[in-house]
């Protein structure tokens, strides 16, 4: 077994695994049209001219690529949902990558945005999107630098614009910067944030993007990876690129690992058949938990999934199996936590993420984000009550009521409860803020309670997780009275 | 200074001739008069609230929406120290704490020779790379004490000039679009058939679906 690592692209590894957007990664030029061209570049988008748009629409629909961005729906699917005879209708690449956890959009940006660009091409030339919008995530300098240099060689090369290659096949691809706010990669964010707003989501119905869009015309919002996916796919066909991964989630998924892992790192794996053992303890991937501890829990799907335990280790990387079982693969990130983890500290960097995140539009989220991170602050910092504990739940019902979901285990007795979850917020940020608290509270309770009885640290606790909560709070004479009466 | 200046100006219309509407330029445009000043003045707001056809209210609305815009001036390097989950599992508490005892201020100020500004930032998609940090947007990675005194050092003597601009300045590279290949936005409301190579190959429901 081999596992190849470039200093280039530091964090990627790739072994004998078929890779489909991570090909170039083994160039250090990968981003360059020079290389593009020599390693089979264009070539999808010339194939993609050769047919009838409803012939390459044709060709996605029966590859099923799945969307990348979180939700997983089949792209060729999005692309049809569009109204029929409504024109213009506009493409939105989502690169505002940002969920706790994932790290590949940046990558496939910064390692070959040609890659990303001949994607845009052949969705534009398929489902009649007349411009492109590239919305990269502000904070990303270098990705945007790459596709900046990017844009400009394949416009000078002819491979955007007017008449490309020839063709009757016309479009504008522009670079577009946001400016910080996690929100924005909500799909109906983006195209606020895009029409120049503050990035707050719109109401579904009936502002779904395929019917009301940007500008109120039909738009396709599609994710990076989604997007990178195409060329391969033009160049090799359906059949080919469904020979890979299993019948529900054909190809390859770009996943992150970190936190307590020996080697983390970023993989394309073959999708819906590697495990999370495998991800986690092969040494093709990240070799085991660091130090050899024992592992405690993982996030699955990047920091708005619910959490894991070693009990569902053997589940496959796949959405269903995954929704079932009580959490979502999102946009593939997975967080590793050993046994030294401080867990209600863990599920405090997560709170407080959305907290900051919220965009404030929808008042549960607004509220109820806040007051789950400064009750959990309460908690972790020794000055929580058992009260506390219960009304984190309380919060979260006015978010999410009813059952939530969250895994099966085996050491609670408890049944995994599946997704999804009901909500009362318009997008899914609020929902988002519940699940690390949910997750956290509902598989490790006695970890809380500790905090409360001992009014102290738990002692295992090898790295403080978050420094802020332990020292912004004072005592209050009320928390510190209750806690006496209650003990 | 506080409006765009001459050269910024072409720079926006350009950019605001790429929208089918201007107003979608707000955001790369507040970029530009950051980068100009290192922090976005109520002057340049109202400017660019003249370009897109928006009140200097609306522009203020939008930019104070997005982290990334300051509205007094920061440091010339903006140190942004994650401090998300998997960069919290890998010690970027005790990050922090160095850096605040470095650089001698607390998280959110500005040192007094108005080199740093220091903050805690939310995830910065590096994950696996844990502890991370950017400069001005630039990425460090497996960040230690050691490896932060020593970007510190570097930045302050200016041998990272070359790499990280001052504050304000994100992508060094503009997106260009010839004259000759361009396309050209046109307003959403005059568009009302399908694009030309669409009608090559009509459908027999006529959607071009």
């Amino acid at each position: 077994m081999t596992v190849t690592t470039y200093s280039h692209t530091p964090g990627f590894y790739t072994g004998d695994r078929p890779q489909i957007v991570t090909s170039r990664f083994q160039y250090e030029d990968s981003y360059t049209l020079d290389r593009y061209l020599a390693t089979d570049g264009y070539k999808g988008l010339r194939a993609a001219l050769a047919l009838s748009p409803t012939e390459v629409h044709d060709e996605v629909t029966k590859a099923t690529v799945l969307g990348r961005g979180g939700a997983g729906f089949p792209a060729g699917v999005k692309w049809g949902l569009t109204p029929q005879a409504v024109w213009p209708r506009y493409l939105v690449v989502n690169g505002d990558e940002s969920e706790p956890g994932t790290y590949k959009d940046r990558l496939l940006m910064e390692r070959d945005p040609h890659q990303l660009i001949e994607g845009c091409l052949i969705a534009c030339y398929a489902a009649g999107l007349s411009q492109c919008f590239l919305y990269i995530r502000g904070e990303m300098a270098l990705a945007q630098e790459r596709v900046a240099i990017a844009l400009n060689e394949a416009y000078a090369a002819g491979y955007i614009g007017t008449c490309i290659l020839g063709s009757k096949f016309s479009v504008d691809i522009v670079l577009h910067w946001g400016a910080g706010a996690y929100v924005v990669g909500e799909e109906t964010a983006l195209i606020e944030s895009l029409e120049g707003n503050r990035g707050l989501p719109r109401l579904k119905p009936p502002f779904f993007p395929a019917a009301i869009g940007l500008y109120g015309k039909p738009t396709i919002v599609n994710n990076v990876e989604t997007l990178a996916n195409l060329a391969w796919l033009l160049r090799h066909g359906a059949d080919e690129y469904t020979k890979i991964g299993t019948a529900t989630s054909p190809g390859t998924r770009m996943v992150a690992v970190s936190g307590h892992v020996k080697r983390p790192g970023v993989f394309e794996i073959v999708n819906g058949t590697t495990t999370f053992r495998d991800l986690i303890y092969n040494e093709e991937f990240c070799g085991g938990i660091r130090d050899d501890h024992e592992l405690k829990a993982f996030v699955p799907g990047g920091g708005s999934a619910p959490w894991f335990t070693p009990d569902q280790l053997d589940l496959p990387f796949e959405g269903r199996l995954v929704g079932a079982a009580g959490s979502m693969l999102g946009s593939g990130a997975i967080m590793v936590m050993d046994h030294t983890t401080d867990i209600p500290a863990a599920a405090l960097t997560l709170a407080r993420f959305y907290a900051n995140e919220s965009c404030g539009k929808c008042t549960p989220c607004r509220e109820g984000g806040t007051w789950l991170m400064r009750i959990l602050q309460r908690v972790v910092a020794g000055f929580g009550t058992h009260r506390d504990l219960d009304q984190l739940f309380e919060v979260g019902q006015t978010i999410c009521p009813g059952a939530f979901p969250h895994a099966a285990s085996e050491r609670l007795g408890l049944e995994a409860v599946p997704f999804p979850y009901k909500m009362t917020t318009i997008c899914f940020v609020g929902p988002s803020a519940y699940v690390p608290v949910h997750s956290a509270l509902t598989l490790f309770r006695d970890e809380f309670e500790a905090k409360i009885v001992k009014r102290t640290f738990i002692p295992v606790t090898a790295i403080p997780v978050t420094g802020s909560a332990v020292t912004a709070l004072p005592a209050t004479a009320d928390s510190v009275e209750a806690v006496g009466v209650g003990q | 200074m506080s409006r765009l200046n001459e050269d910024n100006v072409r720079i926006a219309l350009e950019t605001i001739a790429r929208y089918p509407k201007a107003r979608s330029a707000m955001i790369p445009l507040l970029h530009l008069a950051q980068q100009q000043d290192g922090y976005v003045t109520n002057e340049a707001m109202a400017h660019i609230g003249e370009l897109v056809g928006a009140t200097s209210a609306e522009v203020f609305g939008t930019a104070t929406f997005y982290e990334m815009f300051k509205f007094k001036p920061v440091g010339k390097y903006l140190i942004n120290i994650c401090a998300t989950m998997s960069c919290a599992l890998m010690g970027a508490e005790q990050l922090m704490h160095h850096a605040e005892r470095r650089l001698g201020i607390k998280a959110g100020a500005t040192t007094p020779d108005g080199l740093f500004t220091l903050e805690h930032a939310e995830c910065q998609a590096a994950c696996t790379e844990a502890p991370t940090l950017q400069a001005n947007y630039r990425y460090r990675f497996h960040v230690t004490p050691a490896t932060f005194d020593a970007l510190i050092d570097d930045l302050a003597n200016g041998r990272l000039d070359a790499e990280i601009p001052p504050h304000g300045t994100v992508a060094r590279i503009r997106q260009r679009i010839p004259a000759d290949r361009v396309v050209g936005p046109r307003s959403p409301d005059d568009v009302t058939t399908a694009p030309e190579w669409m009608a090559v190959a009509p459908t027999a429901s006529g959607g071009g679906q």
